[in-house]
C-alpha cells in the first residue's frame, strides 16, 4: 500500500433504476483504481443508485476527496445536480473558467461533513479521453495500429439538451484528426447533422470505426445507434462486428466508457486537481493497454 | 514487542502518560507505582515490570487494546462494538460468547456472527434467511466487494434499484471477514447505513424533510413539490414501509408536520426521500394533476371483489405466488382473462357504455 494517502476518490455517475449495466463501467474503473493503490478509499456514488451523491462523503470519512464525474460533457449534472447534492459551499460554475469543454477543478467545502472536495471536470472532456476513444477503436478492430486507410466516427447525443454535449464530441474528433493517422475523422450525432444514420455514405473509407461517446451501454448505444446506422440488429446489443452497410464495413465499438483505459482518465482528473497518483497512473496504463501502445 | 502489536507494551506505555479506564479495566499510576483493577481482581503497588506481568494475558487488557489502539472511524468503531453488545455486556461475558459459537446481530436482512479465533475477531456474514443453512451449501466469498454483485439482483434475477429493499438474494456466505472488511461489505449491501445509524446515535443525524427535499429538486423533478398532505401518506405507504424498504423513515412532511404512515422498525434510519421516492413522486405528481371524472359501468359483486384482489395482488407483490389453475384466487391469470374478455373492449378499456345515464 505504498501509494496510499489519507485522501479519497469518489467517482460520481448517473446510474439507473432500471438498467444494472448503467453502473457497471463505473464499478469496473473504480476496481482498477483500487487495485492500483491510488487512494486509501475509492467509492462510487450515483444519482439513481446508492450510495447517493448526498451520502457518499460521509462514507469515505477523510479530509480531502477528489470527485470525478463519469459524465461526457459539462452541463446540467456537472453544474447543477452534483454540486447541489454534494452540498458544495458557494459552488459557482464560473470557478471552473470553462469554455464548455475545459473545466478542470475547483475546491469547495461540503457543508454537511466539512470535507474538502476537489471537484473535477467530467471524464468526457479531458484530453486523455481522446486516447481512450482511439484505444476503443483498437479494441474493437483488434488492431493496435488501426488508423491509416480507416475512417473514425465519434458519435454523441447532440445538442438536444445541452450544446456542450456536441462541443465535447467535436473537440475529441479534432484532436484525433491532428494526432492520429485515421484516413477520415468525423463528429456525428443522433439528433443533429451530420447524423449517424448517414455514416456509410458520408465516409469514403471502406472501413469505418464508430465509437459512441457514452459512459455506459444502454438503449442509445445498444439499440438506437446500431439501428440508425443500418446494422442488422438481432436484439439489444446484438449486432455484427464488423457489419456491412451499403458497401462500408462498420466496426461499432459500443460505449467508450466501457474501455478499461477510462480508469486512467479518472486518475488524470484527480492528478490535475493535485492528487499524488503518478505511480498509480503508470500502473493503470500498463494494465489497461495505455502505455505499451502510446510509446510507439 | 512494541505498542503497535503487543497489548501489554501498549498498556505500559499508555499508563505511563495517563490513567486508563475502559470496559471495566482501570490502570493508574501513583508515586511511581501502578494499580491494576478489573471487575474480577485488583492488584496494587506494582512496578512497571510487575504491571506488565500482571497484565499479560488478561482479557480486559486484550479488550482495551482491540478497541482503543487501532484506527477506526467513529461509525466503524460504534458499529463493531454494537455487533458484540460491548456497551451492555462485560468483557468476560463477551469473551465467553465470542469464543463459543459467537455473538449474532441482524442488520436489515444481514446476519452477522462475531467470533474470536486465536485472539482475533472474525465476522461471518450471510442472509438472515440462511441462518440455519449448512455453510457447505452456501456460495463462499472472501472479497467484500463481491457484496456489490450479490446486492444487484434478487433471487429471481431481477435488478434491485433500491439496496435496502427487503429482496436481498440468499445462498451466499462471507465466512471470515475482519472488522474493516465487514464494514466494507455492509457498505456495499446497504450503503451509508452504518454512518447514518452512528450519526443518529450521536444525536447528529441530518434529516431532510419532504418539503426541503422536494424544494431542492430541479429539471424534470421540480414538479414533485406539488405533493402534500394525504398524498405524502399514500407515497410513504407505497414506498417506505417495512415491506418495501428496511430503512426506518425519520423524515416527515415538514418541521412539525408528521406523516402518520408507520416509520418502520429497521435498525438504520432513512434521513431523506431517496431517488426512488423522488422518481415515483414525479409520476404521482403528474397523475394528481388530473381531475376526477364519474364513470358508470356494471360489475357483479364477485367481479368488483376480483378487481380489488387484482390491485392487492400487484401491490403486495403476490403475483408469482398465484398458481396456475388456482381458480379460487380472484387474481388468477385465467380469471383475469375471463374478466377482460367479458368487461373490457378491444383497446383494453373497461366498457363504460352506460356512462352518464340521464
Amino acid at each position: 500500500m505504498s501509494q496510499q494517502t489519507d485522501e479519497a476518490l469518489v467517482i460520481v455517475a448517473h446510474g439507473s433504476h432500471l438498467n444494472p449495466d448503467s453502473s457497471t463501467p463505473t464499478f469496473a474503473h473504480a476496481d482498477t483504481i483500487r487495485e492500483a493503490d491510488a487512494f486509501e478509499t475509492v467509492r462510487e456514488a450515483f444519482w439513481k443508485e446508492e450510495p447517493s451523491f448526498r451520502e457518499v462523503l460521509r462514507i469515505v470519512d477523510v479530509e480531502t476527496v477528489y470527485v470525478v464525474p463519469m459524465f461526457i460533457s459539462e452541463g446540467y449534472f456537472t453544474e447543477q445536480v452534483i454540486p447541489r447534492e454534494l452540498r458544495l459551499q458557494d459552488w459557482d460554475v464560473t470557478d471552473w473558467e470553462s469554455d464548455g469543454t475545459s473545466a478542470d477543478h475547483a475546491a469547495y467545502t461540503a457543508t454537511d461533513t466539512g470535507t474538502t472536495v476537489q471537484y473535477c471536470g467530467p471524464v468526457g472532456t479531458h484530453d486523455s479521453m481522446t486516447d481512450v476513444i482511439v484505444q476503443r477503436a483498437r479494441s474493437v478492430t483488434d488492431d493496435p495500429n488501426v488508423g491509416s486507410g480507416v475512417g473514425l466516427a465519434v458519435v454523441g447525443h447532440g445538442t438536444e439538451r445541452n450544446e456542450n454535449s456536441a462541443k465535447a464530441i467535436e473537440y475529441h474528433a479534432d484532436r484525433i484528426r491532428e494526432t492520429y493517422d485515421f484516413a477520415e475523422v468525423k463528429a456525428m450525432f443522433m439528433d443533429e447533422s451530420p447524423e449517424v444514420d448517414d455514416v456509410a455514405t458520408l465516409f469514403e473509407s471502406d472501413d469505418v470505426v464508430v465509437v459512441p461517446l457514452f459512459v455506459a451501454d444502454g438503449y442509445h448505444t445498444q439499440e438506437d445507434i446500431p439501428a440508425d446506422m443500418g446494422l442488422d440488429l438481432d436484439g439489444p446489443g446484438s449486432y455484427p462486428v464488423p457489419g456491412m452497410v451499403d458497401g462500408t464495413q462498420i466496426w461499432y465499438s459500443g460505449a467508450v466508457g466501457t474501455e478499461p483505459l477510462l480508469a486512467d482518465v479518472i486518475l488524470e482528473r484527480a492528478a490535475d486537481a493535485g492528487a499524488d497518483v503518478a505511480g498509480a497512473i503508470e500502473r493503470v496504463k500498463q494494465q489497461t493497454g495505455g502505455t505499451a501502445i502510446d510509446v510507439e | 514487542m512494541d505498542r503497535e502489536s503487543d497489548p501489554v507494551a501498549a498498556l505500559v506505555a499508555t499508563v505511563a502518560e495517563r490513567s486508563i479506564s475502559y470496559d471495566g479495566l482501570s490502570v493508574s499510576k501513583s508515586d511511581g507505582l501502578y494499580t491494576f483493577e478489573t471487575t474480577e481482581r485488583q492488584v496494587t503497588d506494582l512496578t512497571a515490570s510487575a504491571l506488565g506481568e500482571t497484565a499479560a494475558g488478561d482479557p480486559f487488557v486484550d479488550n482495551w487494546f482491540h478497541w482503543t489502539q487501532r484506527s477506526r472511524s467513529t461509525a466503524e468503531q460504534a458499529f463493531l462494538r454494537w455487533v458484540e453488545h460491548a456497551e451492555e455486556r462485560s468483557v468476560p461475558e463477551r469473551d465467553a460468547a465470542l469464543t463459543s459459537g459467537g455473538v449474532v446481530r441482524e442488520w436489515g436482512q444481514l446476519r452477522i456472527t462475531a467470533t474470536v479465533v486465536d485472539g482475533d475477531r472474525r465476522y461471518e456474514l450471510r442472509h438472515s434467511d440462511d441462518r440455519d443453512a449448512d455453510p457447505a451449501e452456501l456460495e463462499r466469498f472472501v472479497d467484500p466487494r463481491k457484496a456489490r454483485e450479490i446486492a444487484t439482483t434478487d433471487d429471481k434475477g431481477r435488478y434491485r434499484p433500491l439496496k435496502t429493499a427487503p429482496s436481498l438474494s440468499t445462498g451466499w456466505l462471507f465466512p471470515e471477514l475482519t472488522g474493516a472488511s465487514l464494514v466494507e461489505a455492509i457498505d456495499f449491501f446497504y450503503p451509508a447505513t452504518i454512518q447514518n445509524w452512528s450519526l443518529e446515535r450521536e444525536g447528529e443525524l441530518d434529516v431532510t424533510n419532504w418539503a426541503a427535499a422536494a424544494d431542492r429538486q430541479s429539471g424534470i423533478y421540480a414538479m414533485v413539490d406539488e405533493l402534500s398532505g394525504e398524498q405524502l401518506e399514500w407515497l410513504t405507504e407505497a414506498c417506505c414501509v417495512d415491506s418495501q424498504c428496511l430503512k426506518r423513515r425519520e423524515w416527515d412532511a415538514a418541521d412539525g408536520e408528521e406523516i402518520d404512515t408507520p416509520r418502520g422498525a429497521g435498525a438504520f434510519p432513512c434521513r431523506e426521500p431517496c431517488s426512488v421516492v423522488i422518481s415515483a413522486a414525479r409520476k404521482w405528481t403528474q397523475i394528481e394533476r388530473e381531475d376526477t371524472e364519474r364513470y358508470t359501468f356494471e360489475l357483479t359483486p364477485s367481479e368488483k371483489d376480483q378487481l380489488e384482489a387484482l390491485v392487492a395482488a400487484v401491490a403486495d407483490g403476490r403475483i408469482d405466488e398465484i398458481r396456475e389453475a388456482e381458480f379460487s384466487d380472484p387474481a388468477n391469470r385465467q380469471r383475469a382473462r375471463y374478466l377482460r374478455a367479458k368487461r373490457f373492449d378491444a383497446e383494453g378499456s373497461l366498457s363504460t357504455e352506460s356512462e352518464r345515464p340521464s
